[in-house]
């Protein structure tokens, strides 16, 4: 319950960049992920800030692959 | 609704920098203390701070904490306090040293000692040469300080309340103040933090414009609960712009783009910072370039088919050096803007960036107002430090580096205060009858709020008109006529409307309850500006294009209770040092 709610709120971020990236992959993405595929967003977003903006920015790999495509969701975003 | 009680020493809301750094020192200190953020706290605000600490630590060039301050009460257009700037200046060196003995990474120098580099504002001997001042963790120096703090937080026992929002203060009928009411998001549930001292380090608030280089947390909780509970807001007319914000989403575009070679560019294609700063162009500091870029615009010569927006060029760096030295910016522009700074500019505007106003205190860190028979008679019982209070030592106008400096030395300072006060006041205070009515009054009526107004609509309303009618040039008819629509504005947020009305993770009504934040925020912004009839720092009027000392060197003072309007001179005095007598400020 309040599944969406809840991931809507772990996207307010300390950076702006992240703010708007993530604001929109819940729009575009997050009722289409399975069960799995939130778990690694949530993963995502357990992330640092910078460290997390890295991987979608600069494309820095993640450290745990599992990541790898919910990440290339939010790269494309 | 039954309201459960606790109590604790000392309860903070905020968990960035400035109230980290309080935290600790509370805790360290054998206090139980409560701390609330609406987010997980390495995730505040805080983290985006790039530039670094200053401190004249002179470990690169020659330097002291006089020049420091010179350069300080110059920046703030002599609106700083200079008993306060004096404070923080010679502090600084300290709680710099202590932050690294916390563990923060700072960058190194070969031979061990803290790596410093420039920033624009600081100078050696008063306004001579370049100054080398800010200590920094690369280009993380924000993030760093943060999690060296979580840290230490954790291992001192500070009890933490994640995703937790303060709804309003509890004050007494003597006016104390005896702590918060607050919301849990995850739950719903309200609480009635009771406390001895109570701490805002809510931060800033610069989301009341459109375009704002700020996180969407920054909705000025902190100065909407204290306005509501009486507390004056002190210098809200003024606002600092980054002149590159990226059009349309506001993510900052770094003076570092500026620093390596680009540079700006209007319809027809002129490099006018020539024009404005002949000397300095496009590295003029802030203000005057957000003004300049403000000015081509009002001319007709703005970009795009409603030439609301002008061009960062840094084509012709090539791509080599834009890969190499500028990787993140091109990212943020291929991103946000949809153009490769590789074949092409980037559309910019002045973005709202950080508030130097805020919620009246003493370098103590004490709130401080004309309540009682004194202009500036301690609350008893509250404290704010870090952006959200004034103390002020930003006055008209913040230098880079200087806030995160802020909020080390009165986070800690105004956390030394409260140990000091809670071995006086032994015992906390009778909680008012009262307590929560206010809170669970506002909660009630969005409750109970039908066919109301929609909080993204008014929320919207309120940025563009502060946008347009506030922004970085002010215009004495259009802020008449923003006090008239902010009015009908605030008149709206009244009636708000939410249609989910279910208690976990309500995330519409925490926004509908940060609009009522934000209002306060805008209605202070627009109701100071309107009646500062001069130029001065960050606040540019067209029709008082000159600073007037005789008049306006004073601190405005706004009171949400009839909109009613106060000031207090400014503090000329240092604690120790001769006073530094206005002069014009030139770069």
């Amino acid at each position: 319950m309040k599944q969406l709610e809840r991931a809507r709120w772990r996207c307010r971020r300390g950076l702006l960049e992240l703010d708007l990236t993530l604001e929109r992959f819940v729009d575009e993405h997050y009722v289409s992920l399975g069960e799995a595929e939130r778990r690694q967003f949530e993963m995502l977003l357990d992330l640092s800030d910078n460290d997390l903006w890295d991987m979608i920015a600069l494309k820095k790999k993640p450290t745990d692959m599992r990541l790898q495509y919910v990440l290339s969701l939010l790269q494309a975003i | 609704m039954a309201i459960v009680t606790r109590k604790f020493d000392a309860v903070i809301v905020g968990a960035g920098g400035a109230g980290m750094r309080a935290a600790l020192q509370l805790s360290e200190a054998g206090l139980k203390v409560a701390i609330l953020s609406k987010v997980f706290p390495t995730r505040s605000h805080t983290v985006a701070a790039q530039g670094g600490i200053a401190a004249a630590l002179g470990n690169v060039t020659e330097d002291n904490w006089h020049w420091h301050m010179y350069d300080t009460v110059k920046g703030s257009d002599y609106l700083g306090d200079q008993d306060a700037i004096e404070f923080m200046c010679r502090q600084a060196s300290e709680v710099v040293y202590e932050l690294e003995h916390f563990g923060m990474p700072f960058d190194r120098l070969d031979n061990g000692k803290i790596y410093q580099r420039p920033f624009g504002g600081q100078s050696q001997n008063f306004g001579g040469a370049q100054a080398t001042r800010s200590c920094a963790a690369a280009d993380r120096t924000g993030h760093a300080m943060l999690h060296t703090l979580y840290q230490r937080n954790v291992q001192a026992n500070t009890q933490f309340f994640i995703e937790w929002m303060g709804l309003d203060l509890i004050r007494d009928e003597d006016g104390d103040v005896c702590g918060v009411t607050a919301l849990d998001i995850e739950t719903g549930e309200v609480m009635a933090m009771q406390a001895r001292a109570t701490l805002f380090a809510t931060g800033g608030a610069a989301r009341i414009f459109s375009a704002s280089t700020n996180a969407f947390i920054n909705t000025g909780d902190g100065l909407g609960m204290a306005a509501r509970a009486g507390i004056p807001l002190e210098d809200m007319e003024f606002w600092q712009f980054h002149p590159t914000g990226v059009y349309g989403v506001g993510v900052l575009i770094s003076e570092a783009v500026r620093g390596e070679g680009g540079y700006l560019l209007n319809k027809d294609g002129e490099r006018f910072m020539e024009r404005y700063a002949p000397h300095a162009k496009d590295l003029a500091s802030r203000d005057v370039v957000s003004r300049a870029l403000t000015m081509e615009m009002q001319a007709g010569r703005g970009c795009g088919r409603d030439a609301d927006h002008l061009l960062l060029k840094l084509d012709h760096l090539g791509a080599d050096v834009i890969k190499a030295r500028l990787p993140g910016i091109r990212e943020i522009a291929i991103k946000f803007a949809n153009a490769d700074p590789i074949r092409d500019p980037i559309p910019v505007v002045p973005t709202a960036h950080y508030m130097m106003g805020g919620i009246p205190t003493n370098f103590y860190g004490q709130v401080v107002a004309p309540y009682k028979t004194g202009p500036e008679e301690v609350v008893q019982g509250f404290y704010a430090a870090g952006e959200c209070a004034c103390v002020s030592v930003h006055g008209g106008n913040r230098l880079g580096t200087n806030s995160l400096l802020d909020i080390l030395v009165f986070g800690r300072a105004a956390a030394n205060q409260i140990i000091e006060d809670l071995k006086k006041n032994q015992h906390h205070k009778q909680l008012p009858p009262d307590a929560t009515d206010k809170a669970l009054a506002r909660l009630a009526r969005l409750e109970g709020q039908k066919d109301g107004e929609n909080v993204a609509q008014v929320s919207d309303a309120m940025r563009k008109t502060m946008q347009t009618h506030c922004g970085v040039f002010r215009f004495p008819d259009m802020l008449k006529q923003g006090v008239a629509k902010m009015s009908d504005i605030a008149e709206r947020a009244r009636q708000t409307a939410i249609r989910d009305k279910s208690r976990v993770f309500n995330t519409a009504r925490v926004e509908a309850l940060e609009l009522d934040n934000l209002i306060e925020v805008a209605m202070a912004t627009m109701v100071s500006a309107e009646a500062r009839t001069e130029s001065r720092g960050a606040h540019a009027r067209d029709d008082f294009p000159d600073r007037d000392d005789n008049k306006w060197l004073k601190h405005t003072l706004y009171f949400n209770e009839g909109r009613r309007l106060d000031y207090k001179p400014v503090r000329l005095k240092p604690l120790t040092v001769e006073s530094f007598a206005p002069k014009p400020r030139t770069y």
